[in-house]
């Protein structure tokens, strides 16, 4: 059975005023414009990435890093307070798999993937932060890049 | 993706995959690139598979078939391993900054 989330990180944090999880009545849509095999993919994940020496994140911090898509595996590591990092610091494509889609962009399962990837640290308390400070200077990178599609991969 | 299903069904991206695994594994294991190859082509799928806005493809990967104890475990009071107080952090943090600027 998938974990309930929500109840139980409230158990967890129940000495705190409990969170106001962002509840969505509809869902956005954008048709794919073209298969897949002809997109250009940007990536993204929440889990914390930094390229070589990037300043870490800190808590409530709305920032994001640019990260190289041809960036080694040792020239990642992960900085998050909300999951355990173990794995994905041995291995970042656990939440962030750029040599799997570079991998994908070499056979041609994907048209490009799109240069750099974006990672932020997702234990951001304000939605709203996200919302009006983080989203829309992400949607104007993925413009700049003429990105068709958008992979995240929250962690 | 996802592994949180009921945060991704209350936030409602437009198209998702969920995968049953611990947080932080959503694309995979560690040093299982075949593992992580498929639930990547399967999310990818999903781009041009998904017709109505808001569907969650619900992936049927399993985490260990013998032991599921890890959805009774995780997120439960002491999970988070030990943080590294703030004298600590700012010491892995300095040492991690000077290796990659020598390089």
């Amino acid at each position: 059975m998938p974990i309930a989330y929500i109840p139980r990180t409230r158990e967890l944090y129940s000495s705190y005023e409990p969170y106001r999880w962002v509840v969505n009545e509809t869902a956005p849509w954008t048709p794919l414009r073209r298969p897949l095999t002809r997109s250009k993919l940007a990536l993204m994940s929440s889990g914390g990435i930094l390229y070589r020496d990037q300043p870490r994140f800190h808590r409530e911090d709305a920032s994001y890093r640019p990260v190289p898509k041809n960036a080694r595996r040792d020239e990642l590591s992960i900085w998050h307070f909300g999951y355990p990092t173990a794995d994905a610091e041995r291995d970042p494509n656990c939440v962030f798999p750029l040599e799997r889609l570079r991998e994908f962009e070499a056979e041609g399962v994907i048209g490009e993937l799109s240069d750099p990837a974006f990672t932020f640290m997702g234990g951001i308390y304000s939605a709203r932060k996200v919302r009006d400070e983080l989203a829309p200077k992400i949607v104007a990178e993925l413009k700049a890049a003429h990105a068709d599609a958008f992979l995240l991969v929250p962690a | 993706m996802t592994s949180a299903l009921d945060i991704t069904q209350a936030v409602k991206p437009p198209r998702a995959v969920f995968v049953n695994f611990p947080l932080g594994h959503q694309t995979g294991k560690p040093d299982d690139p075949a593992l992580q190859r498929s639930i990547l082509r399967d999310a990818l799928a999903a781009f041009e598979s998904i017709e109505a806005p808001g569907t969650i493809v619900e992936l049927p990967y399993v985490w260990d078939q013998a032991d599921n104890s890890w959805e009774e475990r995780d997120y439960r009071p002491g999970f988070m391993p030990r943080r590294p107080g703030r004298e600590e952090a700012d010491r892995i943090e300095a040492e991690r900054r000077a290796r990659f600027a020598r390089v």
